[in-house]
């Protein structure tokens, strides 16, 4: 303690203390939470990433002596695997073209207007994710191949979007609602149509937002495998084929499995992570 | 450059009146502001100007153009928004070159008008930069350059200087009211401080729960407000309000007041005819009552209350019977707390109201004609906190 904090008056001493305290809890907790998520992570990687025999090994090597691509590049070539990597990849896209297509207007009217029973909606939206998938899955799979539906990319990506829309509503809605309305207006002022405007100011600025919606609605499809189990048979998803045909497999491979799955998320991520914080920092307030 | 007519405006929000049945005409080039406290329809009625509202009733006319039904980008209007509404995505030039952009004006042109638009507001050197990189009076000057660029017919202002500090504020003042003065546009200004719309305006629209309350040059409004109201929202200090009954006295009037002696008000007047033994109200401002430390006999005598140096005057607070009045005094008089004092009103500066209603009393023929050659309200009133 510096000469000064010691003279300071005992009420702000305690209340530093007390912050110091507040401040270390909140690294403590968000210090577990972290680990929660990245302990697993880590584990699933390395075990991917060491060789086959090893893979038993105990007590665990928390360090890799050894990389080996080995697993990885025998599960990426089981046969069915990359088609249903990349039937994923076209299944993610189509939900969020369509997510955000019919998810951002609606974002856009919830933020923008006023109109009679604009809460009664947002609950509504969000309650049809209260209603189980699982009630759900079996009309829906008798609907599916009644249209012939069933067993198609798009099909899957329909019911991603199904799943993923009362998400892509809310998070777009309150990245409108945080571009200020006077902007718009002001643009109209200034010369534009209320459509202009919207193209000329406020999407620009809410687009990293819509970029952090689209991801998630990516995200949310390509961890889908209950939807994707029930609607496909022969073309599988990724998340689908891992858990129909791996389960019987050695546990090096759902390792493997299991890695490839969280790679392209991470990635994504990571680098719409910095396009999120770094195109305009804070002026959008 | 054009005038522009409102005719029995009228704009309501569920049940409630934001703009009442609006009648004004602005002339071509005057600078009109509408001051008013919060909620009082003011912003409401500029931005059905600007077209950023549809009116339930009445119609609006820029120049010979009936706009009412327009949309804001065919108006012809520009506006600065009170938080400034600045694109933070586009540098300052393209932000100040948006709306030229608009109207398809060739590249050359563009140039020339952001940067003859920048130099009048002191901004040339910040055309490269991105918003975020500027303060907030730098952003508020974007704002007004953005809006004179378009060399509108009208310009419209919702209170742009209430997001600065108090000195930036001054400076401001003085410096808007230079630059609309040179481009001479048709300006409606909104504000709630009253300090702002008496220094700046030509004119003054008061307005009070979506109603026009008065509207007239700064000085009427200053010294002949219509009603109680106008009265203690223009002024620093509001103007004080005694109770006060007429009565005869050797062939002139005085004003007696409830318990505190008798004003003098001379010989019969006009104005006061007729209202022999009448409550009225007495409207007085701080400075045209003078304090005697030695009361005459007969006359109103009050007692200190607070004594505040506000540097060029002392402002005196004192009990008049049941009543508090504010005066204002030379700074170098020496007055105490409980101290008793004669009151001097000058009769000739004297505003009479309705007692019950609050009305001036000439209310009907309130013209420049009242209170003539009264002084400006002074700079020091930048000193005390602004009414809100």
């Amino acid at each position: 303690m510096t000469a000064e904090a010691r003279e300071a008056p005992p009420g702000r001493r305690r209340f530093a203390r007390q912050r110091l305290i507040g401040r270390a809890i909140t690294y403590l907790v968000a210090s577990l939470l972290a680990l929660f998520i990245l302990v697993p992570i880590y584990l699933i990687t390395i075990s991917a990433l060491t060789p086959r025999e090893l893979a038993f090994d105990y007590p665990r090597q928390l360090v890799p002596r050894e990389i080996s691509f080995d697993t990885i590049a025998f599960f990426i070539n089981a046969s069915g695997v990359q088609p249903a990597f990349w039937r994923s990849v076209a299944v993610g896209v189509i939900t969020l073209v369509l997510a955000l297509s019919i998810g951002a207007p609606a974002g856009y009217a919830l933020a923008r207007y006023a109109f009679r029973g604009r809460d009664g909606f947002r609950i509504l939206v969000l309650s049809t994710r209260a209603f189980p998938i699982v009630i759900l899955a079996i009309p829906l799979a008798v609907t599916y191949l009644r249209i012939g539906l069933d067993d198609t990319i798009l099909g899957v990506a329909l019911m991603h979007t199904a799943l993923a829309l009362p998400f892509t509503v809310l998070i777009t809605s309150s990245v409108f609602a945080s571009v200020p309305r006077e902007l718009e207006e002001a643009a109209q002022t200034l010369g534009c149509h209320p459509f202009q405007a919207f193209l000329k100011v406020s999407l620009p600025l809410a687009l990293p937002g819509l970029a952090a919606a689209a991801i998630f609605t990516w995200v949310i499809s390509w961890n889908d495998v209950f939807a994707a189990v029930i609607l496909t048979l022969l073309n599988p998803t990724l998340p689908a084929k891992v858990l129909t045909a791996l389960t019987q497999s050695p546990i090096y491979y759902q390792f493997a499995a299991g890695f490839v799955m969280l790679l392209p998320s991470m990635i994504v991520i990571f680098f719409i992570r910095r396009y999120l914080l770094g195109l305009w920092g804070r002026v959008v307030k | 450059m054009a005038d522009i007519r409102l005719e029995r405006v009228t704009k309501l929000f569920k049940q409630v009146r934001a703009v009442d049945d609006v009648e004004l005409t602005i002339a071509d080039g005057e600078f009109m502001v509408l001051l008013g406290p919060s909620g009082c329809g003011k912003t409401t009625l500029l931005r059905s100007i600007a077209g950023l509202e549809q009116l339930d009733t009445g119609r609006i006319f820029i120049g010979d153009r009936d706009v009412t039904d327009l949309p804001p980008r065919s108006r012809r209007i520009a506006m600065v928004f009170q938080s400034y509404a600045v694109f933070p995505h586009m540098t300052v030039f393209e932000n100040i070159a948006f709306g030229l952009r608009m109207q398809k004006i060739a590249g050359a042109e563009v140039k020339r008008r952001v940067e003859g638009a920048a130099e009048l507001l002191h901004i040339g050197e910040l055309l490269q930069r991105y918003p975020a990189q500027t303060s907030g009076g730098q952003r508020q000057r974007i704002a007004v350059a953005r809006a004179i660029a378009m060399e509108p017919q009208v310009l419209l202002m919702d209170e742009p200087l209430s997001n600065l500090d108090a000195l930036l504020r001054l400076e401001m003042r003085a410096e808007l009211k230079r630059l609309l003065g040179e481009i001479g546009s048709t300006t409606i200004y909104v504000t709630h401080d009253q300090v702002e719309a008496l220094s700046m305006g030509d004119r003054i629209a008061v307005m009070r729960s979506g109603k026009l309350v008065q509207v007239g040059d700064p000085l009427t409004i200053y010294d002949a407000p219509v009603d109680r109201f106008v009265g203690a929202f223009i002024g620093n200090p509001p103007m004080n309000f005694l109770p006060a009954r007429i009565e005869a006295r050797d062939g002139g009037l005085v004003a007696a007041l409830d318990g505190a002696g008798e004003v003098p008000l001379g010989p019969r007047t006009e104005a006061l005819a007729g209202r022999d033994g009448q409550e009225l109200l007495l409207g007085i401002r701080a400075e045209n009552i003078e304090i005697d430390v030695e009361p005459r006999p007969g006359g109103p005598r009050g007692r200190v209350l607070v004594v505040e140096p506000l540097g060029s005057h002392n402002l005196v607070t004192l009990r008049i019977g049941d009543e508090q009045l504010k005066a204002t005094t030379r700074p170098d008089a020496t007055l105490t707390r409980d101290q008793e004092v004669g009151v001097v009103i000058d009769p000739a500066r004297i505003r009479w109201l309705d007692a019950e209603r609050g009305l001036a009393i000439d209310a009907a023929e309130a013209g420049p004609g009242a209170g003539q050659g009264a002084p400006r309200p002074e700079e020091h009133e930048d000193a005390a906190p602004q009414a809100s």
